[in-house]
């Protein structure tokens, strides 16, 4: 009765919030996540259950958020990254390296876990300040300049942890990634601050403007007097930040640090989400609730797939499909052609296709008319 | 009378909010060259664009040779025997030229590529242009100039009936261009049909037939080239009356000067190796001093030293008898400088961003990142200048890349004129856009030279170096080669400046 009621208001608000977006890009992205979560809520018996022991809520929706935390974390400085037309393929390893230098300092060097998270973000950011000087200092493709450290960084893990798995049971490391504040799990604060932070500086100063300016035309910037250096050094430094965070989370998640797989992989659900979340590949406008958004998505899909028990061997088959079908719809151009296509269907699309103009029904993006 | 080998009636085509075509008719015979003319947004693109394929027609029809013809791609309407050439380039410039020509149709023997065919194609292909090159050299080995006749030859490979030019001249020079006419003259009496755009009125006279004009969207008429006079295209091309346009073409810059003495950019031998040869310049507040030369004579060369993209190598640079050495655009624009860069696409707009958001970008980052303007600041600024230098633009928000060609010009004006700089250099600033957004630029300039900027000009039309200038800097190959002063400044006395020295050289 309880739940039921509480289902209720949960898509009340989910539904408010989405008649608000209905102008907006992200509307899309917030809409794959309504969906994902309706099916849920017919077909995964449980998923919606939630319920309060000791103060904290428990449930899978809450799992979602608590496990979404790094890609979210990740995503944010991905996305930043990406809108400068670069792409930072290290944060994987970054984040290992955070892991490796926390519980090394914590176990080894008993130092306190203060200590730790400070002296493993400074590695983190110094990472990242690497990869920009690589890409914004020597001009190297940010494909490649990053590839270095994805690759060596691990290397580095393992050197720091002297390819050892270390365990900690340290309270605040525990924390980090376990706690709960606000009955809601801790990392979800943590995304939200640096949330926060990234808007400040993206949408209250100028460096927004910038951002999109160099992803979108590098050389007009540099004629404009913008510091395209100096843009792209502060991104990729964030994007060292950030990983470093979830690489912290994560080691707190499992309460080790094990140099070799943590955050295995999570480099391409960062950028999935970015794209989920309406930001082009190609750099430009970008949208930074958009991408955490999208790193919700990706990791309310991962958790439906282990909900259902496909197996984790064969879910990134309807994963990547789910995701092409997002980015479709993202696309006004598909969505265009879709309701064109589907026109015989009547009136059911047509609220789809009746903002967009029509020369998108035939003409190619580029083609656009002139006013 | 014969049919027509084109026959277009009733073509219209609507977009949201714009009738960019209204029933427009167009005929062209085999053996012609027909010149389609109008402003920036008077439909010419449109037309072609509907013509070969591109955009479905809301309604009309097209006949081609007496069949009635609808494409749907180009690719279609190439098999027709439609073939367009764009304005710019559309080669791969890594590939040889025989491989740009035959691409797509690459002639095959069990799949695999006949380069022996292709390499006799290509051939063919050139020779019917008597174009005499070596075909398998990259493509990019070759000028900007042959590289255009590399396309024509490659729209000619197919056995095209009717060949459309959209722009061919516009990066061209004055000895290419002729060179381009002779070919295009020698494919009329050959049989083909040519349809040719540009911005450039003499051209038009000098190889066009017919001239069908366009005004937003609907045509005005079409005239035989012989029997209708410069001035009456230009008032039929932008709907004033001939008194109006004569108003404008021959208002010369005001004699009144109030330069000051003082020099606020003095450059002493200031030189790049494999750029630019040392060279003297001094450009005082309110006066504009011109830079001709021929394309590739170092113009914008010296345009990019003096702001900063490039380093010298050689000399030096005073602001204000200060020496300064700029390793940026940044350092430039601290000395309140500013430059409207040749290649607007390239190094201009950041296309797809708003009006509001290309308007304030150079104030924006002087400021620097933590003085931002507010979002009132800036939405005052852009309409503040979409108003002044009347940009064309549904609102302030509209993406950058939608404009057209000429009101992306004035939000790259209104982008510069936000910082309040008090040197202003222009690389090619009218370079294809249309006679009524020139005017408005050349009488843009002329208002800021009265408020005591100055201005470097650089254009590749003499007339409007002439009519503008106060003082005229001549390059040629990568070097100075003349200055002329008040009195001296008339196109004649520019040519024989360039050609006089061509004649010393070999002595040299």
């Amino acid at each position: 009765m309880i739940d039921w009621f509480s289902d209720l208001l949960f898509w009340i608000i989910f539904g408010a919030i989405l008649l608000l977006l209905r102008r907006q890009k992200i509307f899309w992205t917030v809409g794959a996540l309504a969906l994902l979560l309706l099916f849920n809520q017919f077909f995964t018996p449980g998923f919606f259950h939630v319920q309060l022991l000791d103060g904290h809520f428990y449930g899978s929706r809450i799992d979602v958020l608590n496990q979404g935390a790094k890609v979210m974390l990740l995503s944010l400085g991905m996305v930043l990254v990406i809108a400068t037309g670069g792409v930072d393929l290290s944060v994987g390893a970054v984040m290992a390296i955070a892991a490796a230098v926390s519980s090394r300092l914590l176990v080894t060097e008993h130092q306190p876990a203060g200590v730790a998270i400070a002296i493993a973000l400074i590695f983190s950011v110094l990472a990242g300040a690497w990869n920009g000087l690589l890409v914004a200092g020597f001009g190297i493709q940010p494909i490649v300049a990053t590839l270095v450290l994805m690759v060596a960084g691990r290397g580095v893990a393992q050197l720091i942890t002297e390819g050892q798995i270390i365990n900690f049971l340290d309270p605040t490391m525990v924390y980090l990634g376990n706690g709960h504040l606000f009955a809601l799990p801790f990392t979800l604060t943590l995304v939200l601050l640096m949330l926060i932070i990234a808007l400040f500086f993206a949408r209250r100063t100028a460096l927004g403007l910038f951002i999109e300016s160099v992803g979108d035309n590098d050389e007009a910037s540099r004629y404009s007097g913008i510091n395209a250096k100096q843009v792209k050094f502060l991104v990729y430094t964030f994007s060292g930040l950030c990983a470093g965070l979830a690489g912290l989370v994560a080691c707190s998640n499992i309460k080790s640090a094990d140099a070799n797989n943590i955050g295995l992989y999570l480099e391409l659900d960062a950028i999935l989400a970015v794209v989920v979340g309406g930001t082009s590949l190609q750099g430009g406008r970008f949208y930074l609730v958009g991408a955490v958004v999208g790193g919700l998505f990706i990791q309310t899909l991962t958790t439906t797939l282990y909900a259902r028990n496909v197996s984790s061997d064969i879910s990134p088959v309807p994963k990547a499909l789910v995701i092409i079908a997002v980015c479709l719809f993202q696309s006004e151009l598909f969505r265009a052609r879709l309701a064109y296509v589907l026109r015989p269907l009547g009136r059911v699309l047509k609220p789809l296709s009746s903002r967009l103009p029509h020369s998108l029904l035939t003409a190619t993006r580029h083609d656009s008319p002139k006013p | 009378m014969i049919a027509p080998l084109l026959e277009v009636t009733g073509l219209s085509k609507g977009f949201p909010g714009v009738k960019a075509l209204d029933s427009v008719d167009l005929k062209v015979q085999t053996g012609e060259i027909h010149a389609l003319m109008g402003e920036n947004g008077a439909g010419k693109s449109t037309l072609i664009k509907v013509l070969t394929g591109v955009f479905p027609r809301d309604a009309g029809e097209t006949w081609l040779d007496g069949q009635i013809i609808a494409p749907k791609s180009p690719r279609e309407a190439e098999a027709l025997g439609i073939s367009t050439v764009y304005q710019e380039v559309n080669l791969i410039p890594h590939l040889s030229v025989a491989e740009n020509i035959c691409l797509g149709r690459q002639p095959t023997w069990l799949g695999a590529i006949r380069w022996g065919a292709i390499t006799k194609r290509a051939r063919a292909a050139l020779a019917r242009l008597e174009l005499s090159i070596d075909v398998n050299r990259q493509l990019s080995a070759y000028s900007i100039a042959i590289q255009q006749m590399v396309a024509i030859a490659r729209a000619l490979d197919i056995s095209a009936k009717l060949l459309i030019l959209d722009e061919p001249t516009s990066s061209l020079d004055k000895t290419e261009v002729e060179e381009l006419f002779k070919k295009l003259r020698k494919l009329r009496e050959d049989g083909l049909g040519i349809i040719f755009i540009t911005h450039f009125l003499e051209q038009v006279y000098e190889i066009s037939d017919l001239i069908t004009v366009l005004r937003n969207g609907s045509r005005v008429g079409c005239f035989a080239s012989k029997e209708l006079p410069r001035i009456k295209l230009v008032s039929h091309m932008i709907g004033k009356a001939v008194q109006q346009v004569e108003a404008l073409e021959q208002k010369r810059a005001s004699t009144a000067t109030i330069r000051s003495d003082s020099p606020i950019l003095e450059a002493r031998a200031l030189g790049r190796k494999g750029s630019i040869q040392p060279l003297d310049l001094d450009i005082r507040p309110g006066e504009v001093v011109g830079l001709a030369g021929l394309l590739g004579s170092g113009r914008t060369e010296t345009a990019k030293l003096l702001f900063g993209v490039d380093r010298p190598d050689q000399g030096t640079l005073l602001i204000k008898n200060r020496a300064v050495r700029f390793n940026s655009p940044r350092a430039a624009i601290r000395c309140r400088m500013a430059l409207t860069p040749e290649d607007r696409k390239v190094a201009g707009i950041i296309p797809n961003l708003t009006v509001r958001e290309n308007i304030v970008l150079a104030l924006q980052a002087s400021r620097g990142s933590w003085r931002r303007l507010s979002v009132v600041e800036q939405e005052k600024l852009a309409d503040r200048f979409i108003q002044s230098l009347d940009i064309k633009t549904p609102t302030r928000e509209q993406i950058v890349r939608n404009l057209s060609g000429g009101n992306q010009q004035k939000v790259l004006l209104a982008r510069w004129l936000a910082t309040e700089p008090k040197l202003f250099i222009l690389d090619e600033p009218t370079r294809g856009i249309d006679v009524g957004a020139k005017a408005e630029i050349e009488k843009l300039i002329q208002s800021l030279r009265q408020d005591g900027l100055a201005v470097l000009f650089i254009s590749s039309e003499l007339e409007e170096i002439v009519r503008q200038s106060q003082r005229v800097v001549v390059l040629r190959d990568r070097q100075k080669i003349g200055e002329l002063t008040e009195g001296e400044i008339s196109e004649e006395s520019i040519m024989q400046s360039i050609a006089t020295h061509n004649l010393e050289r070999p002595a040299a």
